[in-house]
């Protein structure tokens, strides 16, 4: 019975992942991340996934300014970002979010203005939940770490 | 009762009279009849003057109640029929009296004629008496005595006496004189009986006073009418029985009386309601029985009105019914008033009802609003002083400890992480706000009870996880045990076919055992509780049940499924069988009795059916009063392989690798002792050693190496046998590194570790994010296996891309298959790394900013093609470093590009090999595309 309290968090865990690849928030490019977790990078998916989050908050900071623009033209810089969030998106398997991005990037592509206010709005919303479920994540596996860490102090 | 009276007296009078009258002839030329009806005529006459005057007087009364009266018309009535009835009885009366008089004066002219008579025949007596007597001598003996009786009666007492000798001039002289008195005595009488007649016919006029007297009471009583109907709206009318008006009363005539009498309503309007009321004063008539009914006419008479309609049958003497009295009253005014009223009545209603929806409304969202904040302080002020708890026990689980220490702390641990693991599934807000906040909120505000979680049964997903039912049963009693205050026992028994592994909700089955569990000690007081486990065949619900089937599947989870019974035995006060049918609803208790005896919310056993149903099981319940009950739960699992694992699993099953596991996953029987069992047996002071869970049959004792079976010198202690945690205990201990930790933490500084843990971890993790060039590992004495295999030649590989994800994943890849490699973030970038060294391959991102993928690939072949870089120079691309454009010859090999495409339309394969690219890995990259791309470039 020793480590229920990691098994359970374990279980936990698991949960969460599967009721987010059964969403299909995730796919299993992010279990591709977990398994280049190891000892010697124990941090590696909640690096990535940080760094993932400071990029695409900048890009989608990036990408409102120029929607609010009421001026604006330029489609092509909308479409490099929206690369950029499809690009690390499906790197980290956040496959909603890049669901969504392609479909923002392909109105872009076509110049549309409303569909491309309507692809952020989107892209935002589900960018958020996903934030919010790593946060989720990351606490449960912060939680597990700890009771993993200290029951094996090495 | 007056007239009643009046009227008997009236007949004594009468009789008398009568008597009178009959006895006439017998006193025939007397005074006496004269006498007696002077003496008794004015008596009778006053008499009945005193009664009618009586009669007069109430009448007067009546007058006055009249108004009243007429509000009752059946009194009303009444009444008038009494005055008719009173003023034809005194007419009747008057024309008596007039008779009688009648009657006395045509006998006192019979008298009168009688005496003339006798003088006459006096006379010729006196003149022939001996001629007469002779004649008459025998045969008038009657006459003669008659004429004697005669003589008698009439003037016997003034019998003249004539003292002068018959015959004689003096003898006729006197007989002259005395005929002569009784003449002028004759017609004294004659005019007093004159004045006598006179008299009465004044009677007979004073007599027809109270005649007068009560026309003129009816006339006031009719103006009086007139006056109070002068301005009613109101019409009154009686009608046959074919409900023809013979009478009708109304103020605003708008027909003529010929238009109307003998006429029938319906004969005289059109329109709506005639009918109504002609139909309703039939149903009265029907009925005998006075009604009253608003009926709105709409006529083209009278426009639309409302009357208020009464109708009482009249009935005849003779108790037939020989019509209706029909009284309206116009009360069109009212109606709409009324209707008026009521509709503001109502619409008062509907805003008080929407009102009180909005107050709730607002109350149920500040009550949503409240639960949130709750859950938000509850994450704070609870999750984590809890995950405090549990962490610190944790750690003081890796100290040294002897065995019971350690299997207190166990279940200290698994406690506390049952609780945390409870609180977050309530805390879990997305759980909540997908519709179950107020059943949420309900629960939370009312039961703080520790199946809380269970108000989120819809909500709640089932989870999959393994687990070992025997670790279950066991940690669930042994949780049980350490609070237990009474002498039981408990015991629990697995069959040896139970699988050791299987796969199930183990977090809800806890759930459900703790808590029948707990019912079952609540309810015992001495004796046993037990948790038995046993494989049956699959029951007869289970086949239809094809949902739970999907569910399974869809876990993905295609081992053989068992079905397990579980008894919850005791040996209690047991349920009484009428209290059984109610026993799983919710807040029910078997009785308000044992509520008050035993406490509690009522709210487990309900729980509990909901959570094993939802499970697909089935939860029954057998009980014998006194005796205890059994609790049986049935419920599919999935049998799980120890060996057995999928990717999915690879984590968890790694991780359970990882735990020390114990022997007793095949222990089928354990027993507890209350911990505290000395102070309620009466024996000794017992060790609290008897807690642990001991062998009934111990095949090899093990002795405690920790301290306290040895401290407390028990030498009888029960032998434990608990390999996993004894070997965990020993490794500890032999290996010494306990006293290490044990001295971390001897310092009283509980949080210490977990916050270094904690800050090693996040600065870790910046330094490692900020580095992102270098792969340096932190800890030099674990490297993989690759690793040591590619140290001898490092192939050196350059990533092209500009996203930094992509850029950590690949690095991370990399790193795990033993490569290291440099990183350009775009065409240009890569154009002059490729310049600078010599690479053995390049992984391109198609699409990149400044340059892309393609280009530069172009770019690259137009190089090794011409072995210059003038088609760079031309794309506008900044060469650096020209002048170093020797330094580093490039190998007549071509160097291998590997695109990398999100394969999107302009992205496609054919334009990367036409580009000049010799491979392409899809995006995004996974660990195994990238070993067998490089496996194929670099070898």
């Amino acid at each position: 019975m020793l480590g229920f309290g990691v098994d359970r968090l374990q279980a936990d865990i698991n949960r969460l992942l599967t009721s987010l690849f059964h969403q299909g928030v995730l796919d299993e490019q992010f279990l591709q991340l977990q398994q280049l977790q190891d000892e010697t990078s124990p941090t590696f998916v909640y690096d990535v996934i940080n760094i993932y989050f400071d990029e695409s908050e900048k890009l989608l900071r990036s990408l409102r300014l120029l929607l609010m623009d009421r001026e604006f033209s330029d489609y092509k810089k909308i479409g490099l970002h929206l690369n950029q969030l499809v690009g690390s998106s499906s790197s980290i398997g956040a496959r909603r979010v890049r669901n969504v991005c392609v479909a923002f990037r392909s109105a872009s592509e076509l110049n549309n203005r409303p569909g491309c206010l309507r692809g952020l709005e989107i892209v935002e919303h589900e960018y958020h939940y996903l934030k919010n479920m790593m946060h989720e994540l990351f606490q449960l596996e912060q939680q597990r770490l700890l009771a993993a860490g200290v029951r094996y102090p090495m | 009762m007056v007239v009643c009276e009046m009227e008997t007296d009236h007949q004594n009078e009468e009789m008398d009279v009568e008597n009178l009258s009959s006895m006439w002839p017998e006193h025939v030329g007397g005074a006496q009849p004269h006498n007696q009806f002077n003496v008794e005529k004015p008596a009778g006459d006053s008499d009945t003057l005193k009664e009618v005057d009586i009669a007069e007087k109430r009448t007067m009364a009546d007058l006055k109640r009249l108004p009243e009266l007429m509000n009752t018309t059946d009194q009303g009535s009444s009444q008038l029929t009494n005055l008719v009835k009173q003023w034809e009885y005194m007419q009747d009366h008057a024309v008596r009296l007039l008779r009688e008089e009648l009657k006395i004066l045509t006998k006192q002219r019979e008298e009168a004629e009688a005496k003339e008579l006798k003088i006459i025949e006096e006379h010729n007596f006196e003149t022939e008496e001996p001629e007469n007597v002779p004649v008459l001598d025998e045969s008038s003996d009657l006459l003669r005595r008659f004429k004697e009786k005669k003589r008698d009666a009439l003037v016997g007492r003034k019998r003249i006496e004539i003292d002068e000798e018959f015959d004689t001039v003096a003898y006729w002289k006197q007989k002259a004189l005395s005929m002569e008195k009784m003449l002028e005595a004759s017609t004294e009488r004659e005019r007093r009986l004159i004045e006598k007649l006179e008299e009465s016919l004044k009677t007979m006029e004073s007599h027809s006073a109270p005649v007068e007297e009560l026309t003129q009471n009816l006339k006031r009583a009719e103006g009086f009418l007139h006056f109070i109907l002068q301005n009613a709206p109101i019409v009154m009318g009686h009608q046959d029985k074919d409900l023809r008006y013979l009478f009708i009363y109304n103020k605003f005539p708008t027909l003529r009386e010929h238009d109307i009498l003998g006429k029938t309503d319906v004969e005289i309007f059109h329109g709506g309601g005639v009918k109504e009321s002609e139909d309703f004063k039939r149903e009265v008539l029907e009925k005998g029985k006075a009604s009253k009914r608003e009926i709105t006419f709409e006529t083209d008479l009278f426009g639309s009105k409302t009357f208020l309609i009464y109708v009482e049958p009249v009935y005849n003497k003779a108790r037939e019914k020989i019509g209706i009295n029909y009284m309206g009253m116009e009360v069109t005014d009212q109606v709409i008033k009324r209707e008026k009223m009521a509709k503001l009545r109502e619409d008062n209603a509907v805003r008080k009802a929407m009102e009180s929806e909005l107050t709730k409304t607002i109350h149920i969202t500040e009550e949503t609003m409240r639960a949130k904040q709750m859950l938000a302080t509850m994450s704070h002020e609870i999750r984590s002083p809890l995950s405090g708890v549990v962490g610190m026990a944790e750690i003081l689980s890796t100290t040294k400890l002897d065995k019971e220490q350690r299997q207190l702390l166990n279940v200290m641990i698994s406690s506390g992480d049952l609780v945390l693991q409870l609180i977050n599934d309530i805390l879990d807000l997305s759980k909540v706000e997908s519709g179950n906040v107020f059943r949420f909120l309900i629960l939370l505000c009312g039961h703080v009870s520790r199946f809380l979680c269970c108000c989120f049964l819809g909500v709640m997903k089932l989870e999959a996880t393994k687990f070992r039912p025997r670790e279950v049963v066991k940690h669930v009693l042994q949780t049980a045990a350490a609070s237990l205050k009474k002498d039981l026992t408990l015991e629990g028994n697995i069959a040896d076919e139970v699988p050791i592994l299987v796969v199930g909700d183990v977090l809800r089955i806890r759930q459900i055992l703790t808590n029948l569990i707990s019912n079952a000690i609540k309810f015992t007081h001495q004796g046993k509780v037990g948790i038995k486990l046993k494989v049956i065949p699959e029951p007869s619900f289970a086949s239809d049940n094809a949902l739970n089937a999907d569910a399974e599947e869809q876990n993905g989870l295609a081992e053989t499924s068992v079905w397990i019974r579980c008894d919850v035995y005791d040996t209690g006060i047991g349920i009484p069988e009428n209290a059984l049918p109610c026993l799983f609803k919710k807040y029910m208790q078997a009785s308000a009795d044992h509520a008050r005896k035993y406490g509690g919310t009522g709210l487990g056993l309900a729980i509990c059916k909901q959570l094993v149903e939802l499970m697909g099981g089935q939860l029954t319940v057998t009980s014998t009063v006194n005796l205890g009950s059994t609790f049986t739960f049935i419920l599919p699992y999935k049998v799980a392989t120890s060996n057995d694992h999928s990717d999915d699993q690879d984590e968890f099953s790694d991780m359970v690798d990882h735990q020390p596991e114990p022997d007793d996953t095949t222990e089928g029987y354990f027993q507890f002792k209350p911990l505290l069992g000395s102070i309620y047996s009466n024996g000794g002071p017992v060790v609290g050693n008897n807690f642990l869970p001991h062998k009934v049959m111990l095949t090899s004792p093990l002795k405690l190496i920790n301290g306290f079976v040895d401290n407390t010198g028990q030498s009888e202690a029960v032998q434990v046998e608990n390999g996993g945690y004894m070997d965990e205990a020993r490794n500890e201990t032999r290996s010494g590194h306990c006293p290490e930790s044990a001295h971390q933490y001897e310092n009283g500084n509980g949080q210490c570790p977990s916050k270094e843990s904690e800050s090693c971890s996040s600065s870790q993790a910046s330094s490692e994010m900020e580095s992102e060039l270098t792969v340096s590992s932190p800890r030099e004495d674990v490297k993989t296996e690759n690793e040591v295999k590619e140290t001898s030649k490092q192939p050196k590989i350059l990533l092209v891309e500009d996203n930094k994800i992509n850029i950590m994943v690949a690095k991370s890849m990399m790193k795990q298959l033993g490569y290291t490699f440099d990183i350009a973030n775009n065409g240009v970038e890569a154009i002059n790394a490729v310049k600078c060294s010599c690479y053995d391959l390049v992984l391109m991102d198609v699409c990149m900013p400044v340059l892309d993928g393609l280009k530069a690939t172009r770019l690259i072949r137009s190089y090794e093609e011409s072995g210059n870089w003038d088609a760079a120079v031309e794309a506008g691309v900044d060469i650096k470093t020209l002048e170093d454009k020797q330094m580093c010859m490039r190998s007549t090999n071509r160097l291998p590009i590997i695109a990398m495409t999100a394969n999107t339309l302009a992205e496609s394969s054919e334009e990367c090999y036409a580009n000049g690219m010799d491979s392409f890995i899809s995006k995004p990259v996974t660990l195994q595309k990238l070993k067998e791309c490089l496996q194929q470039y670099l070898h």
